[in-house]
């Protein structure tokens, strides 16, 4: 205990320059503030949603009505549909989710939440978010390079990936593949220093089963990162290096196996969506408690099911690859493997909803996005097993049904559990309230397209329909499906415009906003007992953390919440109490 | 039903395959029905009223526990048992082929199917191979097929056989089915294999005994009378 205090109180040697009034280019672009990285995260990720967004109403558009021109770009070559759905993934997996769920909120809530003054490494910091900006810019420079940009799919898979002909475009890949080796640099600097924040300049008393859920998903998710991303940095440098310098790494004629690439690849693919998934629980099970006005429930029971489903994250990859050609006697234990998730996720849910039960619920904007996230994510997560049967997805292997899945897993967490973290911080990221009507018509028009645009893929991918189709009609099997695409279609567009209140409430609130109280909300992390927003620094003294984050709505207090630097002397009368006894056991 | 949305099934195995794809689906409604109903519940009848408190519940005791760790125990039942169910048509469908009456090779290459009967003689290679760019079968017989791809990855799928197995260069991999109806079916190919794998169709016929014996026969008449290529 006495060793972690000291190794606490190391301060970031940055903090030396408080004094001094940092110029412009310091405060705002090369800042190691991290609430100003985190902002910048937020920046890159929702702009990059721009572009993410406008290739899913490109696609849209040519699956309903394919070969007609779509309005605002025109005729899309089937070569272009590929980039567009290779771009569509990679941007919403990589530049999208990663960067707002991880770098936005995992920057900006780590050290108010363990109550430190800044990331362990703010120079590092720093870099990690330029590093995304450099690598967003080149995978956007890929659109406009002589062959368009890459068009092997998200997967990347070899050999279409490694030899130029086979695509018809040779700076597309490549471009692609150093954005991607970027970004995981990028992300792995970052997850460093998450986990070295959250282990080494927590707060006196902010013991690691007092730490915020959010805090733990989110170190959670960076180990897992850092666990499972080497194998696939290293199978990048090789594609790389098949492309430009003729080594036969996944080449059969040379020697090489194009199954490797898969096996890397899934080797952090399916880690990578816990490393999305589990800061959007995160993020939900911060606002689950505050606008029940009741304890998380089954706190440690959560914790223990996040690390045990990330180990398990480890040791699934082959369920993409049942029908890949790998020996068949691998799939029954992958499949085993990959069903037991369903048991923490389960825990998990449950646990959230249980935390309702008995709770005094209102519903602000960021709870409805919680809500409805949880009620989404229950269709991602049933359909999971599906595809984890190894015996269903001979049939359902990437057809629409995968499509459907992922989005209904992805979409959730990364939109709704995004939207709802965007909500609630706003106050304390920009100091203002944003608007609660234009944040309700967002809910709605949010959750109702989105579920109409994934549902009729569903239908699509039972029938049997291949995804990564251009023209989804050439088979007799496919023609009948036509009106399902359509729905999904108009849903889509539907669901994007159903973006705009949000970012009219994002710009007009920072300026029109009523002014937010230091903690508008009523909660009890740390984050919400300093100004919003938080001046440079965060706490003018390190907060003594005195008691657990969920202590709401405790018998005989008189507010029905407590901060986490309320002294337990101030609540303790409610301990007598004979009826608390139960609780007390625990 | 999901296994209604599917085409129908002409394959010996594919009920087996739509049986485990109805399973899962009753046992995830089931599940999927009680959360988002427990979900709902608790907002409509939690929201909060004048003078009603939250409770302070922690669920950290174990009878607490218990509400969420049971139904995780009987989720796992679920799974298990599906497990099993998968595990055994899997064996069925991917695991050791049973004899087969024929064998063909199957060769993908952006962006057509290309099909190898062997030569009267029953062997491949002897000079005698018939190709042929759709796939016949006869009704009722194992067909043995072995997957071979030229460039990138492709992928064999006939949905109403219920059979998708990926064709990888550099791999012979092998596949089988035993179609139970006569009929034209589509083949798809259903791993992205550049521009034009949309366009990337092929045709199983399966056909009756007899036709499929004159077809063939035919073909390699066919194919030995110089000038018309040996293509149906």
């Amino acid at each position: 205990m006495e060793a972690r205090l000291t190794v606490a109180r190391v301060e970031p040697a940055e903090h030396a320059e408080q004094g001094t009034q940092p110029g412009f280019l310091r405060k705002y672009v090369f800042s190691t503030d991290h609430k100003t990285i985190a902002k910048q995260y937020l920046a890159v990720g929702l702009l990059m949603s721009l572009v993410g967004g406008f290739t899913a109403y490109l696609i849209r558009a040519e699956l309903a009505w394919p070969g007609r021109p779509v309005a605002g770009w025109g005729f899309i070559a089937p070569g272009a549909y590929m980039a567009l759905v290779t771009m569509h993934g990679t941007i919403m997996v990589f530049f999208v989710a990663m960067p707002i769920l991880l770098g936005a909120f995992g920057n900006f809530l780590i050290p108010l939440m363990v109550g430190a003054k800044d990331m362990a490494f703010p120079r590092l910091n720093m870099i990690s978010v330029w590093i995304l900006v450099v690598a967003s810019v080149i995978l956007i420079a890929s659109f406009f390079v002589p062959g368009g940009a890459a068009s092997a799919g998200w997967t990347g898979y070899p050999p279409l990936s490694a030899v130029p002909s086979y695509t018809g475009g040779y700076w597309g890949i490549n471009l692609w593949l150093v954005a991607l080796a970027l970004e995981f640099a990028s992300f792995l600097i970052g997850g460093i220093n998450f986990l070295t924040t959250a282990i080494n300049l927590r707060a006196p008393g902010m013991t690691l089963w007092r730490m915020p859920l959010f805090v733990w998903l989110e170190i959670t998710a960076s180990a897992i990162f850092l666990l499972s991303v080497g194998p696939l940095v290293a199978g990048s440098v090789m594609l790389l290096a098949d492309r430009l310098v003729g080594t036969g790494f996944y080449n059969p004629a040379r020697g090489g196996d194009p199954l490797l690439w898969q096996h890397l690849f899934w080797f952090f693919g399916h880690p990578e969506v816990y490393v999305i998934a589990l800061p959007g629980f995160g993020i939900m099970q911060e606002i689950l408690p505050v606008f029940s006005r009741k304890p998380m429930f089954g706190y440690r029971t959560i914790v223990y099911s996040t690390i045990i489903a990330g180990f398990l994250s480890l040791v699934v990859w082959a369920h993409h690859m049942f029908v890949s050609g790998m020996d068949p006697r691998l799939a029954t234990p992958f499949s085993i493997m990959t069903i037991l998730i369903s048991i923490p996720f389960a825990i998990m849910v449950l646990a959230m909803i249980a935390t309702l039960w008995r709770g005094s619920i209102t519903f602000e904007t960021p709870m409805l996005f919680v809500l409805g996230a949880l009620s989404s994510f229950l269709i991602g997560g049933v359909t999971g097993i599906f595809l984890g049967s190894e015996t269903a997805d001979i049939y359902l292997h990437d057809s629409y049904f995968v499509v459907a899945h992922f989005h209904y897993t992805l979409f959730p967490i990364v939109f709704m559990g995004g939207f709802a973290g965007i909500y609630y911080w706003y106050p304390k990221m920009f100091g203002r309230m944003p608007s609660e009507i234009l944040g309700r018509i967002h809910f709605a028009l949010t959750f109702v397209f989105f579920n109409l645009v994934f549902i009729p893929l569903f239908l699509v991918g039972f029938a049997g329909g291949p995804r990564r189709i251009y023209y989804p009609f050439g088979y007799d099997f496919l023609k009948p499906l036509q009106p399902l695409h359509v729905i999904a279609t108009y849903a889509a567009v539907l669901l994007l415009i159903g973006q705009l209140p949000f970012i009219v409430n994002f710009f007009v609130s920072m300026v029109r906003g009523s002014k937010a109280a230091e903690n508008p909300w009523h909660a009890n992390t740390l984050e919400w007992t300093v100004a919003s927003p938080p001046p440079h620094g965060n706490f003018e003294r390190i907060p003594a953390v005195m008691r657990g984050p969920y202590d709401y709505s405790m018998p005989g207090m008189v507010d029905d919440w407590a901060a986490q630097t309320t002294s337990v002397q101030a609540t303790a009368d409610w301990a007598i109490s004979e009826l608390h006894t139960e609780t007390m056991k625990e | 039903m999901p296994a209604n949305w599917f085409p129908p099934n002409v394959s010996s195995y594919g009920g087996q395959i739509d049986w485990v794809i109805n399973l899962i689906f009753y046992f995830s409604a089931f599940w999927f029905v009680l959360f988002q109903g427990a979900l709902l519940y608790f907002v409509v009848r939690y929201r909060r009223k004048p003078g009603v408190n939250a409770q302070f519940i922690r669920g950290e005791s174990a009878r607490q526990i218990s509400w969420i760790l049971v139904p995780a125990l009987l989720i796992l039942v679920c799974d298990l048992g599906i497990d099993a169910a998968g595990a055994r048509a899997w064996e069925i469908v991917k695991g050791a082929i049973p004899r087969a009456a024929v064998t063909v090779h199957v060769t993908g290459s952006q962006f057509v199917w290309q099909f190898t009967y062997p030569g009267p003689d029953g062997r491949f290679g002897a000079g005698q191979d018939l190709k042929s760019d759709s796939l016949h079968v006869p009704v009722g017989k194992v067909v043995r097929l072995e997957l071979q791809s030229e460039d990138v990855i492709h992928d064999f799928f006939v949905p109403q056989l219920r059979l998708k197995q990926d064709l990888v260069p550099g791999r012979k991999i092998p596949a089988w089915f035993e179609a139970t109806k006569v009929g034209t079916y589509e083949i798809a190919c259903s791993q992205l294999c550049g521009p034009s794998h949309f366009n990337m169709r092929g045709e199983l016929v399966v056909q009756s005994e007899a036709d499929y014996s004159a077809w063939l026969k035919e073909q390699r008449a066919a194919a030995a009378t110089p000038g018309k290529p040996g293509n149906s």
